[in-house]
């Protein structure tokens, strides 16, 4: 599987010249986009009347790339009611709310290989049945760590989803096509506060820098193959995340490079998300998520 | 007619000269006062450069300001929930609701700035406790169900009084609550549905939305603000088309609404004495406590205090980044009229 010429979705393009961004900024989970949207529901749907099935090793696969989203979601979510301007909670809001689509969308896939529904995966596993990277449970920290871990996670994600809209498994090409639009949105957001925190004050420079060097540790994890990822990328449903680090190291470089910043020289984490091994921060992430349905099992909400 | 037009300065400042420029004034604040006094006839439209009386200006900054605030502090015990949604689909709804209200809160402040006061003033008076909110956001989230609770009385209690001040005489202000009043609607229905939800499920659900309702119910119905034989405000705001209907009318249409709603909901209202009353053809309720109601307006109900201190650790915490945002801005804006000039 080859990486489809950004054509649809555009690079950033000229990030000097301010808010107007190359984002598509009219994409978004809370917008209605009749025909085009599709919702968890739909997934859900098509999985419970046999219309989609992924296969043990695909929904290996959207297991991790929902639990990225929701782990991400749940952080950003924190952030609603508590950002440093009104604009900010809205924006922040809708990044998460976004995240929190793409998780719904992969785990309502995911569980059709296993009989489960999104909440039976988000609610009902333990910590070592999750198989997000260690990126996502970061704790959001304080602005500038929530910006530089959006920096990292969205141009990951965009570098994946963009690939993916041409995975030979139709759902996850469609999920891809879907997220991908959003992930370009998120991106102009993070990299417009990369540039406005690095060439804005002294502290909000110092902040930056000390942000990416917390963050950095937990990038190379993303780019790592292993053997699903092999068996995925031969098949042509996925790409190895290897082969995504170029196009990322890049396009951040050069965002990095305008806000005269460098990349963190910092020793990478040994991670291990991907296997169930996780940092200290997702047992805190799961009791709160999980304690309410967890008390009232088998209820419906 | 421009506001400006009424302060400006005389060219010549001879006693006569003077004399003709208050003469002046006069005439322009008689001829603003005489247009001000037909739109409001006409139950017309004051649109931001109108002329309008100083204590109209006053009194919507008020009400503006505070309907603003209410909805920011207002995210605070539904955003309570958000990390703790029972399942994905409630979260996302949540999290869409409340970032609902920022925008909400967003498109108040704007409406109040256009009457002159810049919303980093409105900000500072909140998190100084000058400037009032909703009591009702006061009140603690403790379950669930006051998801539900909140969306179904307090929105809805929100809506009968919103509805009509989408009529309002200020022209922004009405046009901000049209499409406010879209969302709340929405809000609404899904606080039902989680309520719907809840008594359809377990015992345990079922009590939980009932304990839910029991506790919001009588905030809800304060909302609607004092007895009317007790608001002194009320009847200016009226006469300026602000206000439509009297604070006890709009309560008790509220109740008549919440009378058949909890019927299908399958729970019941904690009033024994709600009725329809055949001579006036009102619905009345029970009586309210409007010793905790006056209480907690001044500063003693449960969450007064975390409320603003939240409000304010959110407002400090990012200084930093809405300088570095503006510091940014303005090197942007050199760089830019630097380029202009080179061309």
């Amino acid at each position: 599987m080859t990486a489809p010429e950004q054509t649809e979705t555009t690079g950033h393009g000229d990030i000097s010249v301010g808010v107007a961004g190359s984002g598509d900024s009219s994409a978004s989970a809370t917008r209605i986009t009749p025909g085009n949207a599709l919702r968890p529901e739909d997934i859900a749907l098509e999985v419970r009347t046999g219309l989609a099935k992924p296969t043990e090793d695909v929904a290996e696969y959207a297991l991790r790339l929902g639990d990225d989203a929701l782990i991400l979601a749940q952080r950003l979510g924190h952030w609603i009611s508590r950002a440093p301007e009104l604009e900010e909670d809205v924006a922040l809001g809708n990044i998460a709310l976004d995240q929190l689509g793409h998780a719904r969308s992969f785990l309502s896939y995911a569980g059709g290989a296993w009989e489960k529904s999104e909440d039976d995966l988000a609610y009902f596993r333990r910590e070592h049945e999750f198989r997000s990277a260690h990126l996502f449970e970061q704790p959001n920290g304080d602005f500038a760590v929530t910006i530089a871990r959006q920096f990292v996670v969205s141009y990951y994600q965009f570098e994946l989803y963009r690939r993916l809209t041409q995975s030979s498994d139709a759902t996850l090409a469609a999920i891809a096509a879907k997220a991908v639009k959003e992930v370009d949105y998120h991106r102009d957001h993070s990299a417009q506060w990369i540039l406005r925190l690095a060439l804005g004050t002294e502290e909000s420079r110092r902040r930056i820098i000390h942000g990416l060097r917390l963050i950095w540790p937990y990038v190379q994890e993303l780019f790592e193959d292993d053997e699903l990822t092999h068996r995925l990328a031969e098949a042509g449903a996925a790409v190895e995340p290897s082969s995504i680090k170029e196009d990322f190291d890049r396009l951040t470089g050069e965002v990095l490079a305008e806000a005269g910043l460098e990349v963190p020289d910092v020793p990478a984490a040994p991670g291990g998300g991907r296997r169930g091994r996780h940092s200290e921060h997702l047992g805190y992430i799961l009791a709160e998520m999980q304690v309410l349905a967890r008390e009232h099992p088998g209820a419906s909400w | 007619m421009a506001a400006q037009n009424l302060q400006s300065v005389p060219d010549a400042l001879s006693p006569e000269g003077l004399k003709g420029e208050q003469e002046r004034a006069a005439q322009l604040e008689a001829e603003g006062q005489a247009y001000f006094d037909r739109v409001m006839s006409e139950d017309s439209r004051i649109e931001p450069k109108d002329w309008m009386p100083a204590a109209y200006r006053k009194t919507l900054l008020r009400q503006i300001s505070q309907h603003a605030h209410s909805e920011i502090i207002g995210m605070q015990p539904e955003a309570n929930w958000i990390s703790r949604a029972p399942s994905l689909k409630r979260k996302a709804i949540l999290m869409a609701k409340v970032q609902d209200e920022a925008g909400h809160g967003l498109y108040l402040y704007s409406a109040a700035e256009t009457l002159g006061q810049s919303r980093d003033k409105m900000m500072d008076d909140l998190i100084a406790g000058k400037a009032r909110y909703s009591s009702i956001f006061n009140y603690p989230a403790l379950t669930w169900a006051d998801m539900g609770a909140i969306g179904w009385l307090v929105d809805g209690a929100a809506i009968c009084n919103q509805v009509p001040l989408c009529r309002a005489s200020y022209g922004p202000y009405g046009r901000a609550m049209v499409r406010i009043c879209k969302e709340e609607s929405f809000h609404q229905r899904q606080g039902f549905e989680i309520l719907l939800e809840l008594s359809n499920g377990t015992p345990a659900q079922k009590q939980m939305a009932q304990d839910a309702v029991n506790r919001w119910y009588a905030p809800a119905l304060m909302m609607f603000g004092p007895p009317d034989d007790d608001s002194p405000n009320s009847k200016q705001s009226m006469a300026w088309n602000i206000k439509r209907f009297s604070n006890d009318e709009l309560r008790s249409r509220f109740v008549g609404m919440m009378v058949e709603q909890v019927r299908v909901l399958g729970l019941t209202l904690p009033d024994s004495e709600v009725r329809f009353n055949e001579e006036t053809k009102k619905w009345e309720h029970g009586p309210l406590d409007w010793e905790e109601f006056k209480e907690v307006l001044a500063g003693r109900g449960p969450c007064n205090a975390q409320r603003l201190e939240r409000r304010r650790e959110a407002h400090d915490d990012g200084a930093w980044v809405r300088e570095a945002a503006a510091a940014y801005a303005a090197k942007q804006a050199r760089k830019n009229a630097q380029k202009e000039f080179a061309a």
